[in-house]
């Protein structure tokens, strides 16, 4: 970072450590862009731990597809490692992903967010014996799985969506959605019928309210409405 | 002190796509498996790969695993294990069709095959029929798309998987092998003896020995760390592989397979300088030798910046429909790190640290290998190692772009197989002592107990930047030899650095300092044998020793964790094709 670019700013940061704390707390801190080695948010938590290691937060690939660091910056989920710098204020709010329990500072509790993911039966099913070589599928059969099939686990959607927050054992949620289209949608997988009856409940799909959070913050730039949908018009075809 | 025991038929330590294959494996036989991860299995480096996966499909145009055989003997220049690359090679093909079948969404051709396209070094009809279409694709998202299948694979297996546990060391059982595995509960912190009748290491690389590389934070190669602390030998550490294309600057990967596509490197004076160095293969050249080529551009001034310090992958050329459904990903990453839109400009890049060649010798059912006191080879009773943290070895010197993923998916199954056969012919569950038991605890407690000291910090960067400097792209005597020193004195360091927090919930600090210890033993076994192989072969390039030496260095070297070194012959006997001929690589 240059120093025409050098700024001064405030990291406001949720700290949690059941260890010793009774209850949370935010923890300011000052960083000057200067120290920071790197362009993105995660570059500045890095600054941030040298001094405190203490500070609690999961990462691994820092290039946006691993999914381990979704977070709650300025009031919005995203993915320290591909948000810029250059695009947040000079003050700067980080909370752990909204609606699951806080294990420690920016560290939740994932399970019923996977809970939900498994209950979608997210693996090929196909009762066929397997061909010698691969199942044929043509380019615009596989085409229908682009926009699902990227998606990193990384929970910004269901986390920012208030259905999930009041159902969260009962409503997929977005990312689960998202993956129960992806096999639903598949040319090589006929379990399609089991599939939608096992989705076809109140909650499952239908407590998608269609409020968008889930497209607003997808650092994949996935449409999990758009998916939720198409599973709602074939479970109406179905009904009919 | 006395920790809670859990017995296992298998543990698997790596959730990456090595240990979720050969946990398939096993989980799919009704095994009593365990796979540790220290990440949410989809969050380890796999999901990372971005290229392909090598298979003679002959999807293109016809293919033969032979000649895929051939190519990575070559690619490795000549130091690949002819039993291993054999077996790897020629069952790719099922390996492949086995993940399609699993669901991995591969693109596809217009007959509905799976798509392969040009990667670097692979050729037909044993290097004269010019280059080959041998890698599968899932746009460049392919290790993403293999993982996922793989963790959903599992999924519905009902595997049993530890995710965010942490593996601190190797149990020794009382024969001498191996009996299982101290591991924590990252949530909670607490410690656990795992009992296993096969222990498996698949953990992956460790990248982070550089200050620059392609490699996650988590690629801190714990398992080699291990193997080593037990007393086991890692073997070829000095053959790091430096990807010819991170981008500038920032160490994040651009694919082989923007190359493959079509693109192309330029200097500074718009040359595509690949075509002086490489006339044949050009930009699909292996990569050590693209590497080289483009480090000799920016030496002679010829690099882009002030201090020619980058180079360019220009891709524009292949137009909008090319770029958004074979490589999205990159645009994506290029837009994100690099600030430009390849659709118009070109990438800024430059070589840049990316798969450790080297690891835990091992033979192509995974089994760990040591070298005994008459200089034998000796099976590790109890001892699995698969994937990039493996040695067994099919890249040599220098691997193939897209051999890696098949390498992990390949042994990963070879490894569960062999260990179900094993389980089936009645292994006895290893025993340990407790002293076996407290031993593979000292060092937990070392870092839990002292308070005073140096931070992880400090010695971490300061490793990584002696890496960097001296044993890079190009090496030379003069500066490794100090180098070797500074990583020995660091080394004393760490010893006495401490921890200041010793808290219990998700103690990342704990975890990274752990990690440190097993990124320092790689460095210094990267170093020593780095500084005692005095020719060039392969990723290992040296001013000093210019020259390849079959008479002296065509040959495996094993190295212990206080220095000494074995040889061990490079296998020259596959079990069904003639044996490849030794001979110098072409440009
Ligand atoms: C950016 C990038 C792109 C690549 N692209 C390609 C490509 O296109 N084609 C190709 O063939 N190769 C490619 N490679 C190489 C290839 O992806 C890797 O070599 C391979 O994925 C490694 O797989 P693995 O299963 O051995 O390890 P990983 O996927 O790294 O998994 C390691 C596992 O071990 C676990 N682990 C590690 N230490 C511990 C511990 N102490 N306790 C518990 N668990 C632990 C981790 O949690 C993780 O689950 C690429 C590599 C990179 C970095
Ligand atoms: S659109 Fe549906 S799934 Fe997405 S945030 Fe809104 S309610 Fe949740
Ligand atoms: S759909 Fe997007 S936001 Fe939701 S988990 Fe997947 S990648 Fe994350
Ligand atoms: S660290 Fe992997 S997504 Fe951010």
């Amino acid at each position: 970072m240059t120093e025409a670019q050098a700024r001064k700013l405030k990291v406001s940061v949720y700290r949690y450590n059941p260890d010793k704390d009774n209850k949370p707390y935010m923890q300011s801190y000052d960083v000057d862009t200067q120290l920071v080695n790197g362009q993105m948010l995660l570059d500045v938590l890095h600054v941030i731990r040298v001094d405190d290691p203490t500070l609690g937060f999961r990462q691994s690939c820092r290039e946006g597809v691993c999914g381990s660091d979704g977070m709650n910056i300025n009031g919005k989920n995203g993915l320290a490692c591909v948000t810029k710098i250059v695009d947040l204020p000079n003050k700067i709010t980080i909370r752990p992903l909204p609606g699951l329990p806080v294990v420690r500072d920016l560290i939740v509790d994932m399970s019923q967010f996977y809970r939900q993911y498994e209950k979608a039966e997210p693996y090929l099913q196909n009762d066929q014996p397997a061909p010698a070589k691969e199942r044929l599928q043509s380019p615009e059969e596989r085409a229908k799985l682009d926009g699902l099939y990227e998606c990193i686990l990384c929970a910004c959607c269901s986390t920012s969506c208030p259905s999930f927050w009041w159902n969260p054992d009962k409503f997929l949620g977005p990312a689960a959605l998202l993956q129960a289209e992806r096999f639903l949608i598949d040319s090589r997988d006929n379990a399609t019928e089991e599939r939608l009856t096992a989705l076809d409940d109140a909650y499952k799909v239908f407590r998608c309210r269609s409020i968008m959070n889930c497209v607003d913050v997808c650092p994949k730039g996935l449409n999990p409405t758009k998916a939720i949908a198409a599973i709602r018009e074939k479970l109406i075809q179905e009904g009919t | 002190m006395s920790i809670p025991e859990i017995a296992f038929d298998a543990v698997i330590i790596g959730g990456g796509g090595a240990g979720l294959r050969a946990s398939l494996q096993l989980a799919g036989a009704g095994r009593k498996v365990a796979v540790l991860s220290k990440v949410f299995p989809t969050r380890s480096h796999t999901v990372a790969a971005q290229g392909g996966i090598n298979a003679a499909l002959g999807n293109m145009e016809d293919d033969d695993w032979r000649w895929h055989m051939y190519d990575t003997f070559m690619g490795s220049d000549s130091m690949a294990d002819q039993d291993a690359i054999e077996y790897m090679c020629k069952n790719a093909p099922q390996t492949v069709y086995e993940l399609e079948h699993m669901g991995l969404p591969f693109s596809r051709l217009e007959n509905g095959r799976i798509y392969q396209r040009a990667f670097g070094g692979q050729t037909r009809d044993f290097g004269k029929g010019g280059i080959a279409h041998r890698t599968c694709a899932a746009a460049d998202r392919t290790g993403h798309a293999m993982l996922h299948t793989l963790y959903q694979q599992n999924i519905k297996a009902k595997a049993n998987i530890f995710s965010e546990w942490y593996a601190v060391d190797l149990v020794k059982s009382r024969n001498g092998g191996i009996a299982g595995v101290i591991a924590i509960n990252m949530e909670t912190g607490e410690t656990v003896y795992l009992n296993a009748k096969a222990t498996i290491l698949a953990t992956g690389g460790a990248g982070r020995i550089y200050e620059s590389t392609t490699n996650a934070f988590t690629n801190t190669g714990d398992g080699p760390g291990m193997a080593m602390r037990a007393g086991l030998p890692l073997q070829d550490m000095e053959m790091w592989q430096f990807h010819p294309t991170g981008i500038a600057g920032v160490g994040v990967l651009i694919t082989e397979g923007v190359r493959g596509e079509g693109g192309y490197l330029l200097n500074k004076d718009g040359e595509r300088y690949m075509e002086r160095y490489s006339p044949q293969l050009k930009d699909l050249d292996c990569r050590d030798f693209v590497s080289r080529s483009s480090m000799m551009e920016m030496r002679e001034g010829r690099g882009l910046g002030p201090k020619s310090d980058h180079v360019l992958l220009k891709l524009d050329h292949l137009g909008e429909e090319i770029i958004n459904t074979r490589l999205p990903g990159i645009r994506e990453l290029a837009k994100t790190f690099a600030g430009v839109d390849p659709l118009r400009d070109p990438i800024p890049v430059v070589p840049t640290c990316h798969y450790m060649m080297g690891g835990i010798p091992t033979n192509y059912h995974g089994q760990a290998i040591t070298v005994d006191n008459d200089g034998k080879d000796k099976i590790v009773d109890g001892l699995y190692a698969i994937g990039e943290c493996a040695c067994v070895s099919v890249h040599g010197a220098n691997r193939l772009g897209a051999n890696s993923l098949l390498d992990i998916v390949v042994f990963g199954r070879a490894s569960g197989i062999h260990v179900g056969e094993r389980l089936v012919e009645g292994l006895d569950m290893p025993v340990a002592s407790r002293d076996d038991i407290d031993a593979a605890q000292v060092r937990l407690n070392r870092w839990n107990t002292t308070t005073d000291g140096e931070s992880v910090e400090v010695i971490r960067a300061e490793m990584r930047k002696v890496m960097q400097e001296d044993f890079g792209v190009f090496r030379d005597g003069e500066s490794m030899a100090p180098g070797l020193k500074k990583l020995e004195a660091l080394q004393e360091r760490l010893q006495h650095a401490a921890l200041k927090d010793k808290s219990e919930v998700f103690n990342f600090a704990r975890f990274e300092a752990l990690e440190l210890d097993n990124l320092m033993e790689i460095a210094l076994s990267t170093a020593r044998q780095a500084n005692h192989r005095t020719e060039s072969r392969g990723a290992h390039s040296r001013f000093d020793c210019p020259d390849r030496d079959d008479s002296k260095w065509l040959k495996h070297i094993a190295i212990f964790a206080d220095g000494r070194m074995a040889d061990r012959a490079v296998n020259m006997k596959p079990n069904e094709v003639e044996p490849l001929q030794v001979k110098e690589r072409e440009h």
